[in-house]
């Protein structure tokens, strides 16, 4: 965004999205990353056999950290994010394609603040992560 | 009382849930409310955020250069590190700071997160868990346990970094 956007910006404007397609090693070196052990992420056998799950369950903070993305990339250096609140609703599994997006909620430009809805979906269109952010522009 | 402590408080509509006894919660469990961790101090190292940024495919150089962790960078730094013997056969380590509570398999939560300033590389980190607050509501297929953990990182030099509300579900 530049200035004249943010001069501009409205209720129901669109954050430009990414699809995401995690294959087993981003999502092992997530776990790496975080030393996070729970088979569910890696073990084949045991998220299927034992948990029941159709496949290797993406882990649910790295889909919040793809919401992350969506405002940050947005933003792209014009201001900061404030707050963040999202819930993981629905599990996606490897092998399947996410997308994250989002649109603005309102805004302040008094205050230089904007509320945010974001989200990650699924192939089939459902939101598996809903959330919510408030960024704060920087000041011109 | 500082802003930050406010945030630990429980709100008023949180303490009209909190504290049913006609349900699962004990007295003794209730009691937990307010159990807080030891706090932990942990490293911004340069190498942690380049590895959280890649993992999680960041296209921002700063972030992939390491020199600035990304939102959610504290949640790789934080995570519980426990010895072998201590993860259960599912490999989850067993978070100290909760009770044993009457029902135990865990469905989704949330997260809250309010910013005070970013993490930059190097930066020394002090967390501290609270359990805020535990309560039970009526689910369509039985009773739900709700409880919440707030996570408070400042610098070491005690300048406010992040609050982080959990919220998870047990049914």
């Amino acid at each position: 965004m530049n200035t004249s956007e943010i001069t501009n910006l409205k209720p129901g404007d669109a954050l430009p999205g990414r699809a995401y397609a995690p294959d087993n090693v981003q999502n092992f070196m997530y776990s790496a990353a975080l030393w996070n052990a729970h088979r569910i992420h890696f073990d084949m056998p045991y998220a299927t056999e034992v948990e029941g799950y159709p496949g290797i369950v993406m882990s649910g903070p790295m889909l919040g950290d793809w919401l992350t993305q969506c405002v940050i990339e947005w933003l792209d250096g014009t201001g900061q994010m404030t707050q963040l609140e999202y819930s993981n609703r629905k599990a996606a599994y490897i092998g399947e394609t996410v997308t994250s997006g989002g649109r603005v909620l309102s805004v302040d430009h008094d205050k230089g603040s904007a509320r945010l809805e974001v989200f990650i979906k699924n192939e089939a269109g459902d939101v598996i992560v809903p959330g919510t952010a408030v960024v704060a522009f920087d000041k011109a | 009382m500082s802003t930050a402590q406010q945030q630990l408080t429980l709100s008023e509509p949180d303490r009209k849930n909190a504290g049913s006894t006609d349900g699962l919660l004990s007295d003794d469990l209730l009691a937990c409310i307010g159990r807080t961790s030891a706090p932990r101090t942990e490293i911004a190292s340069r190498r942690e955020i380049r590895k959280y940024s890649i993992a999680t495919g960041w296209k921002k150089k700063e972030y992939l250069d390491g020199d600035e962790a990304p939102p959610l960078f504290h949640l790789a730094l934080f995570w519980d590190m426990v010895e072998l013997d201590k993860l259960t056969p599912d490999g989850v380590s067993i978070d100290e700071l909760l009770p044993k509570f009457p029902l135990e398999k865990a469905m989704a939560g949330g997260l809250s997160i309010d910013y005070f300033r970013p993490i930059m590389a190097e930066d020394v980190l002090v967390a501290t868990r609270t359990l805020t607050n535990i309560y039970e509501k009526s689910g369509s297929q039985g009773p739900i346990i709700f409880y919440e953990v707030v996570m408070r990182v400042e610098t070491a030099a005690g300048e406010l970094v992040l609050t982080e509300k959990t919220t998870r579900l047990l049914r």
